[in-house]
């Protein structure tokens, strides 16, 4: 029998042993290798520029919203690396493993590979994404000086990066999961998962979902609490609005996948039967309620995108935003809805008829309110004065894709047409031709569009065409066989083929995921070029693109206080509203503003909720127990302090805002 | 902020674009309304083990059912004190609305007793059942059920560490609007536990000896 | 975007150049019907999509900066008639789809027996259904034929124009079973039984899989599917019959341990009672089985005596298995006495082969601790202060 008294921990290591570390494996090795290195270069550059006490001080420990906004930025986009070195490892698997060959990564490998790609790309690069963008503009758009809760929006970032730090690390001690992105259960049970994996899957998620929590429940009081006087809800912009049902859904899903993986951990640390396939427990449960988490959880990444074409549409045409109301009523209706549809995802597991069409029909029913946002950009479009900057470049071309991704995704919620294609790379080029054509391409416009407002510069646009032809391009050559291949039958996460017949196909989607590397290589350059000519391309008016909403009434970068004084709101467009009524901007009366002080104890808890969840998934229980404590301590100490806020001086006010009118008037 | 400045201006004028005499936002102006929406994401936590404990909740293994296990008298007594230790910071708070420290303070050590005397209560019952081997892993019944009174139990025990953390802080500087915010929050938190209490009981504890 | 259009068309020009489209032009009546369904969705959804695709590329260029021949508008944004358009006409389509929707999701139903072999063609009224017991394994396929007493390991065959009832299950992780040319698919899953209903209208031999990932010979879980003729599947049978050789609870607890790229293997003849032990996970001698666990949890559970009812867990696929750190001796309730467990007796003389792990290191993984096999010496301990004892 086993006896699990001898399940041998260490006292003092836990199951952690010298055989944890993959030292065996090429691969892992040189990445651990070239991460170590570089590692090494940025801390030496850091210290040689004596940079370490400067991001401390100015960012890290920073409560200000738009710092905080650009660090999910560049969280997501490190791990967007990461993400999709996967994903090019698992194209150049899928494009060798024919004829008998095994191609070049093993089961273990593999498995992990592609489990690793799901879970990185939705929760540590679409979500830092969307969380920084709704974090960088949505303050500045309700005319408010901050969120609501300053410090724990820097505690919310820095639970997210926990998370993300957690997964890194198990590249290189001990493994990560091999379940796929959801990790159903009996699977990822203790039984047949006994290894570290998904207790680093179950840990990292919990850290970062910590932090998605916090930040939408900041944004959601944000949102009703701050906006400037005169901006009733029907005046808000469009992207406001889209953040705010977004982050209603992030409160009113997250704290179920939390729940579901308290369950899952139960099951596989103190042996409970959940979701066991034995003593009454039940698979189908979590499966239930995981994708009761997980279809809000899409909407959650598609809503602000919307949001983003909706402001890129109206600004690049020159025209307000075609059918305001409906747009609004549009998103209130697929916030509700997406919480009715979550069955579709398992219409194979046997449920009866009417249930099946029961959730396939609320699928169906939520494209008409998708189908009409769709319509809305249209006839922004439409007499209106196009001008192709970079933003709106992506939003056509979003608009063309993304349509193609909606009809397969209702093909999809058509219960027999699903029991053929559940599951197959048909889904797979499904949920990509969404989340890249959607999601991605929106993040992309979203960012070119913002990032002179953090900024002060334009992004050099030749080299961001590039990127958009190879991004666009890559895509579709990279998922239209995907599509085929699902019609001949191809199941999804298969390591090898049998049939030499389908070689050509994966082949051709390799060469679509190496011109999307393109891309993402040209959009860096692209950043590292504009930086080195950011004199040539800055903008000194604040408001580079004649925009419309609020964001573009102050200076860019925008001060600390965001707005000297709180605008008043008198349209839904309101900057263009200012602009077109003869606004003039104050030039004096300026009084000290009251602002929330910066502290590091964000990243102090989140440092200890790293160390207590490797602790767990180590079976570390002495360092679980000192973390636990630890952190609890640390909390405690926190709301000891109450000396949270400051003023900045009338005289820096006068200093910065005459400055911005030197500035204005162009005698730099 | 108020809305009404511009709504009320008439049309024709010049419209005013900024707010020239601002007052500073008050701080903690939204905690409330903060708080309030963190404890609906905490009660889809008790949706989510309510919904297991609904699902499976019938699946004994061949093993003990709620009749067999649970003890309406101890569970009566334990309600009780959780009852009771909601009507006691109810006094705690009038006494804070009155600005009375000393008096806050004995409320608020009369909850923190009563909420003691629930969690004791509660970790005997529980050490019983797994005395006599009905354990979280006999079944998924058991499973459901410890998962979800002992969640109840945890969010009561950290009530605890919060209530004696605000204690030391009105101590040390009295009842500040800082510190009366802090104490409507764990109000808020604590008759909250209150009712999900009152589901557990009805849903775990009367209806499963219905069953 | 002109470039755009081109790729678009690839799915259609894959069509043209006549690959092997299974999920399109199936064999199988009822996966031809899905296929019908999906041309049918995806021609009504072309009605709105392609429209709007045409129109963004025509607002696009018609309306682009460069051209101060078009209207410009800029203060245009509502218009009633266009906004019950634009809500309308999606809404026509779902209203469409919907009804579609929820006449074939009945009429689709894997669950409901056939009433048709092929369009036209009703089931006659003489026809026997054939009953084909699927048991996913890790991670290979086991087939049961009731009717004929025989069993199969990755091949399955049914004559062709006769109506097939999958019964399905799996042994420990979820699986799909699906084979694309005859209908859609359906999970497998352990404890539980799920229905497939098929026919397969040409002979030929198909692909066969599992559609769900379920760990590390997932790959590798594949099987071929035979169409037959009435005289060629009769053939087979005999074929089998005549071949030999018995699969036993004995030999399914071996069959069952995991293993990857499995070649197919044929049973002679097959314990008529092992699909329903497997359904029930109690294929092991002495484990109750579900039924009897549901009957008698309906009934209220056996009360604090059932608590004892118990037995350590010790069988099968330890090369697999592992158990909570925190928590006692996983544990199986023991069966009472009822017919399972008598067959169950019978080869209790051999389980002593049974409980000898075949390789009881960890299949792969680092920092996996070994389990430690030791025999069954003392009784299973009491479980109170195991829990307490036992940190």
């Amino acid at each position: 029998m086993i006896d699990t008294s001898t399940v041998a921990t260490h006292p003092l290591f836990g199951r952690l042993t010298l055989e944890s570390f993959p030292y065996h494996e090429p691969i892992v090795v040189a990445t651990f290798v070239a991460v170590v290195l570089g590692g090494l270069a940025l801390v030496a550059a850091l210290s040689y520029f004596r940079l370490w006490g400067y991001l401390w001080k100015e960012w890290f420990t920073t409560v200000d919203h738009k710092r905080i906004g650009i660090m999910y930025m560049v969280l997501g986009l490190i791990m967007l690396l990461r993400g999709f070195a996967d994903a090019i490892m698992m194209r150049l698997q899928q494009a060798m493993a024919f004829g008998g060959s095994e191609g070049y990564l093993n089961a273990h490998h593999y498995d992990q590979i592609f489990t690793a790609h799901g879970v990185i790309m939705i929760f540590f690069v679409a979500m830092p994404f969307v969380t920084g963008l709704m974090n960088y503009v949505v303050p500045l758009q309700i005319g408010a000086r901050d969120v609501s809760f300053p410090f724990l929006n820097n505690f919310s970032f820095w639970m997210t990066v926990g998370g993300a730090v957690l997964i890194m690390v198990s590249l290189f001690v001990g493994e990560f999961a091999r379940t796929g992105w959801l990790a159903y259960p009996p699977l990822s049970n203790i039984a047949y998962s006994p290894e570290t994996g998904v207790d680093y899957y179950i840990w990292a998620l919990q850290i970062a979902g910590v932090g998605t929590t916090l930040s939408g429940i900041n944004l959601i009081c944000t949102i009703v609490k701050m906006r400037a006087p005169g901006m009733t809800m029907m005046k808000m912009p469009v992207f406001t609005w889209t953040s705010l049902c977004t982050n209603v859904l992030i409160v009113a899903s997250f704290p179920i996948l939390t729940a579901t993986l308290v369950l899952l951990s139960l099951d596989r640390y103190v042996g409970t039967n959940f979701f066991t396939n034995d003593l009454g427990g039940s698979p189908m449960m979590y499966v239930n309620l995981i994708w009761i988490w997980g279809h809000p959880e899409v909407y959650i990444l598609i809503l602000p995108v919307f949001g983003i074409f909706s402001e890129v549409t109206s600004t690049f045409s020159g025209k307000k935003l075609f059918g305001y109301t409906s747009m609004v009523y549009a998103t209130v209706v697929i916030t509700i809805l997406s919480y009715l549809v979550w069955l579709h995802h398992f219409f194979t597991m046997g449920s009866g008829a009417s249930v099946n069409s029961f959730f396939g029909i609320t699928t169906m029913i939520i494209s008409i309110p998708t189908g009409a946002k769709i319509f809305n950009w249209l006839f922004t479009m439409y007499r209106g004065r196009i001008r192709f900057e970079l933003p709106m470049m992506w939003t056509v071309a979003f608009m063309l894709t993304f349509v193609v991704g909606g009809m397969t995704g209702v093909l999809l919620a058509v219960p027999p047409a699903d029991f053929v294609l559940h599951n197959s790379l048909f889904l797979i080029a499904h949920f990509h031709n969404v989340i890249i054509g959607g999601v991605l391409f929106g993040l992309f416009a979203g960012i070119y569009y913002w990032w002179p407002k953090a900024f002060g510069f334009r992004l050099d646009p030749f080299w961001g065409k590039v990127s958009f032809w190879c991004w666009v391009i890559g895509f579709w050559v990279a998922f239209m066989p995907l599509y085929v291949l699902g019609l001949m039958g191809v199941t999804r996460r298969l390591r090898v083929f049998e049939d030499p017949s389908l070689q050509i196909w994966f082949q051709i989607a390799a060469v679509g995921a190496v011109l999307i590397a393109a891309g993402i290589g040209a959009f860096l350059l692209q950043i590292a070029v504009s930086v080195w000519k950011r004199r040539e391309l800055v903008d000194r008016t604040g408001d580079p693109w004649d925009g419309r909403t609020l964001e573009w009434a102050t200076s860019s970068p925008p001060p600390d206080y965001n707005f000297a004084f709180t605008p008043m709101i008198h349209d839904n467009d309101a900057w263009w509203d200012m602009k077109k009524r003869g606004y003039k901007r104050p030039l004096g009366g300026y009084k000290a503003i009251h602002m929330p002080s910066n502290s590091g104890t964000g990243v102090i808890l989140a440092g200890i909720s790293v160390v207590l969840g490797f602790a767990l998934v180590w079976y570390i229980w002495w360092l679980a127990a000192v973390s636990f404590v630890a952190l609890l301590a640390a909390a405690i100490h926190h709301t000891f302090n109450y000396h949270r806020d400051f003023h900045i001086p009338a005289d820096v006010v006068v200093r910065t805002e005459n400055e911005r009118t030197r500035l204005l008037s162009g005698q730099v | 902020m108020s809305t009404t400045l511009t709504a009320e201006r008439p049309r024709g004028q010049a419209p005013v674009f900024h707010v020239v005499d601002e007052h500073a936002h008050p701080e903690g102006s939204s905690t409330m309304l903060g708080f309030w929406i963190y404890l609906m994401s905490d009660c889809l936590i008790f949706a989510v083990l309510f919904a297991t404990y609904g699902v499976l909740g019938a699946n004994y293994a061949a093993g003990p059912a709620p009749k067999d296990l649970f003890d309406l008298p101890l569970v009566a007594l334990n309600t009780a004190m959780l009852l009771f230790s909601s009507i006691t910071y109810g006094f705690a708070m009038l006494a804070m609305e009155k600005g009375r420290v000393s008096q806050t303070q004995l409320w608020l050590a009369v909850t923190g007793l009563f909420g003691a005397a629930f969690l004791a209560i509660e970790l005997y019952e529980f050490a019983h059942l797994i005395h006599i081997g009905a354990t979280p892993q006999r079944s998924a019944f058991l499973s459901s059920f410890f998962t979800l009174v002992g969640t109840h139990g945890l969010h009561v025990t950290f009530g605890l560490v919060w209530l004696v953390t605000l204690m030391v802080q009105v101590n040390k500087r009295g009842l500040i609007p800082a510190n009366r915010r802090r104490l409507m929050c764990l109000s808020l938190f604590w008759h909250f536990l209150d009712v999900i209490w009152i589901g557990v009981f009805t849903f775990v504890y009367l209806m499963g000896m219905l069953r | 975007m002109t470039r755009f259009r081109a790729l678009a068309l690839l799915p259609l020009m894959a069509v043209l150049s006549g690959c092997n489209l299974v999920v399109m032009s199936p064999s199988g009546d009822v996966a031809s019907q899905q296929a019908n369904l999906i041309t049918i969705s995806t021609l009504l959804m072309l009605l709105i999509i392609i429209p709007v695709m045409v129109l963004t590329v025509l607002f696009a260029w018609r309306y682009r900066q460069s051209n101060s021949t078009a209207q410009y508008d800029p203060d245009w944004d509502h218009s009633t008639q266009l906004e019950l358009v634009i809500w309308a006409a999606p809404l026509l389509i779902i209203i469409c789809l919907g009804a579609l929707t929820w006449m074939a999701t009945h009429l689709l139903d894997p669950y409901r027996p056939l009433d048709r072999i092929a369009a036209g063609r009703p089931v006659p009224a003489d026809t026997k259904m054939l009953d084909v017991n699927v048991v996913a394994l890790d991670w290979k396929w086991l087939f049961i034929y009731p009717e004929y007493g025989i069993a199969t390991v990755n091949e399955v065959a049914a004559p062709v124009d006769r109506p097939i009832r999958f019964n399905i299950t799996s042994s420990t992780v979820m699986n799909s079973f699906y084979i694309p040319a005859l209908a859609g698919q359906i999970y497998a899953m352990a404890g539980m039984e799920t229905k497939l209903h098929a026919v397969i209208n040409e002979p030929g031999s198909y692909k066969g899989f599992s559609a769900n990932y379920s760990g590390a010979g997932f790959s590798h879980m594949r099987f071929t599917f035979h169409g037959l003729a009435a005289d060629g599947f009769d053939k087979w049978v005999a074929d089998i019959k005549a071949g030999g050789g018995k699969l036993d609870r004995d030999g399914y607890l071996q069959l069952e341990r995991p293993s990857e790229n499995e070649p197919v293997r044929r049973y002679g003849a097959v314990d008529s009672g092992l699909f329903k032990a497997i359904v029930g996970m109690c294929v092991e001698p002495g484990k109750m089985c579900m039924h009897d666990m549901m009957a008698i949890d309906a009934k209220g559970g056996l009360g604090l005596a059932g608590i004892d009812n118990v037995m350590p867990l010790m069988h099968d696929k330890l090369s697999r298995r592992g158990t909570a750190v925190l928590g006692p001796v996983p544990v199986y309730v023991a069966g009472i006495c009822s017919t399972e467990e008598l067959t169950g007796r019978a080869v209790e003389s051999s389980l002593g082969v049974l409980n000898a792990p075949a390789d009881a290191s960890p299949i792969s993984g680092a920092g996996l601790p070994r389990s430690s096999i030791t025999p069954i010496s003392a009784p299973a301990p009491a479980f109170g202060p195991r829990l307490t004892a036992n940190p």
